[in-house]
């Protein structure tokens, strides 16, 4: 177990150390965020209806864009060989990559929506129910996204293709996501089922996606 | 189940393969034939037009058949991945790889077939309704199955990886069945359902017989595909082998 925490101390503070991967998904976050307002024009209650779906759909592209690096480094410098010949089962290795990609990708981006939210003026209401979504959401999000990083961690031009096999399984998310937002904010007592689909999506992704990952890798490594 | 793992091991041999699809195809392609014909006839001259929708409701002959292929190819697809990365049957990879392009085919049309029925009737060609919504991720999971195989140019890895993804998204199935009951506009299922079909025996007929249609439709078509396939990657070997300068050897021989 302390291999595990290790693993993802060391991916945690490489990912800190480099600087470049945070900085780039929160940039991308806040230019997406920033470009909507210009071409949907600055109706502020337009902007506050659609703000939580568009908080929403720029989180996941910006934790996209960081997801395909995810085993890409350590796959071309030969790190990964190391680890599947270790100790530690290879789906520990994955479980703990992705849980550092949503330390150090979603957590930041999390923390970026409030400010974000000021910018499209969302209902002061949502904010709590938004970010309460967003921690809910995203473990789906980084671990669905270990699997779609280890299916195409051998191919070139990988980045397209990990959104066309990913954006389809992120969509469950989005909708229980949204749907729990909206309901929160009319009242409607389907926030609860919808929170708690919401979590269960992320729980059964943390637990089935590491051996779906780890199954993926261990075919291109051999 | 003991004649099923005789079959399975029998069919393990490319050759004995052809040599039974062969024999089906002829058949399955006169039978789809057949069944699409006296199908199509009974819908237009032997089944009334419903009392609401009209001359509209001929478009669910078509509908049904393909949105319940749609999903029953994706299990197929699932199920032959599951046999590939467990059992490793050399045959499996071949139908997952023949079935996909089929699958999202069928899944188009039903899409399209339903959003033609859609205009007339909820007076839109799309709505964001749940069982419309998850039955378009489905053709999506389909495409990404064909980007994820044609991007590796090892075909063994692209086989064991596309069928990874396959098993990842089956999670999509009983998302797509159960859709309906989430307050959607779609109807609820009316044949395959627990107790008796809900729908009139004058429109359940020619549906069963279309349905029966397109799944003969469909089992030419896949075995035709699993048959290229074995074809082609046999070609490719073969091509390897004279590549290699092997082949010259080989054809010295049989001229001496």
């Amino acid at each position: 177990m302390s291999a595990f925490w290790q693993l993802l101390g060391r991916d945690v503070l490489i990912a800190w150390k480099e600087g470049g991967s945070i900085g780039i998904a929160l940039g991308f976050y806040l230019v997406v965020v920033v470009l909507l307002p210009l071409g949907l024009g600055p109706d502020l209650n337009l902007l506050a209806r659609i703000a939580p779906g568009v908080l929403w759909i720029a989180l996941l592209l910006s934790a996209l864009l960081s997801l395909g690096r995810l085993f890409e480094a350590d796959f071309e410098d030969g790190s990964l060989d190391v680890l599947a010949t270790g100790a530690l089962p290879l789906e520990a290795v994955a479980a703990a990559k992705a849980l550092a990609h949503w330390l150090t990708t979603a957590l930041p981006l999390i923390g970026l929506t409030p400010v974000l939210g000021l910018l499209l003026n969302l209902n002061p209401d949502a904010y709590g129910v938004l970010l309460a979504t967003m921690l809910a959401g995203t473990p789906a999000v980084s671990f669905l996204g270990a699997v779609g990083a280890a299916l195409t961690v051998a191919t070139r031009r990988g980045g397209l293709l990990l959104g066309l096999l990913l954006l389809p399984l992120f969509v469950p998310t989005l909708i229980f996501g949204i749907e729990a937002i909206g309901a929160a904010l009319t009242g409607a007592d389907s926030f609860r089922a919808s929170f708690l689909i919401l979590t269960a999506i992320s729980l059964a992704a943390v637990v089935l996606a590491p051996v779906a990952a780890a199954g993926a890798l261990r075919f291109q490594l051999q | 189940m003991l004649a099923m793992q005789k079959l399975s091991h029998r069919l393990a041999n490319p050759s004995n393969f052809m040599a039974l699809s062969g024999r089906l195809l002829p058949l399955c392609c006169g039978l789809a034939a057949l069944l699409l014909i006296a199908g199509l006839g009974l819908a237009f001259f032997g089944s009334p037009p419903d009392y609401q929708q009209g001359q509209t409701v001929k478009i669910m002959y078509v509908h049904v058949p393909a949105a319940w292929l749609a999903l029953m190819i994706y299990a197929l697809i699932a199920l032959s991945s599951f046999t590939l990365l467990v059992f490793r049957h050399p045959l499996a990879d071949v139908s997952a790889k023949a079935a996909a392009p089929i699958g999202a085919t069928f899944t188009f049309l039903a899409l399209a077939t339903g959003s033609l029925w859609g205009k007339p009737m909820w007076g839109t060609f799309w709505v964001w309704d749940p069982r419309l919504t998850s039955v378009l991720i489905l053709f999506f999971l389909y495409l990404g199955l064909m980007a994820l195989r044609a991007s590796i140019e090892d075909e063994a890895l692209a086989a064991k990886l596309t069928a990874v993804l396959s098993l990842v998204g089956i999670a999509i199935l009983p998302v797509i069945k159960f859709s309906v009951e989430w307050n959607s506009l779609h109807q609820p299922a009316s044949v395959m359902r627990l107790g008796a079909p809900t729908i009139h025996p004058s429109l359940l007929w020619p549906l069963l017989v279309m349905a029966l249609g397109f799944m003969a439709l469909f089992a030419a078509l896949y075995l035709k595909a699993m048959r290229n396939e074995i074809l082609r990657r046999r070609l490719k070997s073969l091509r390897k082998v004279a590549a290699t300068g092997a082949g010259a050897a080989l054809s010295q021989q049989a001229a001496v």
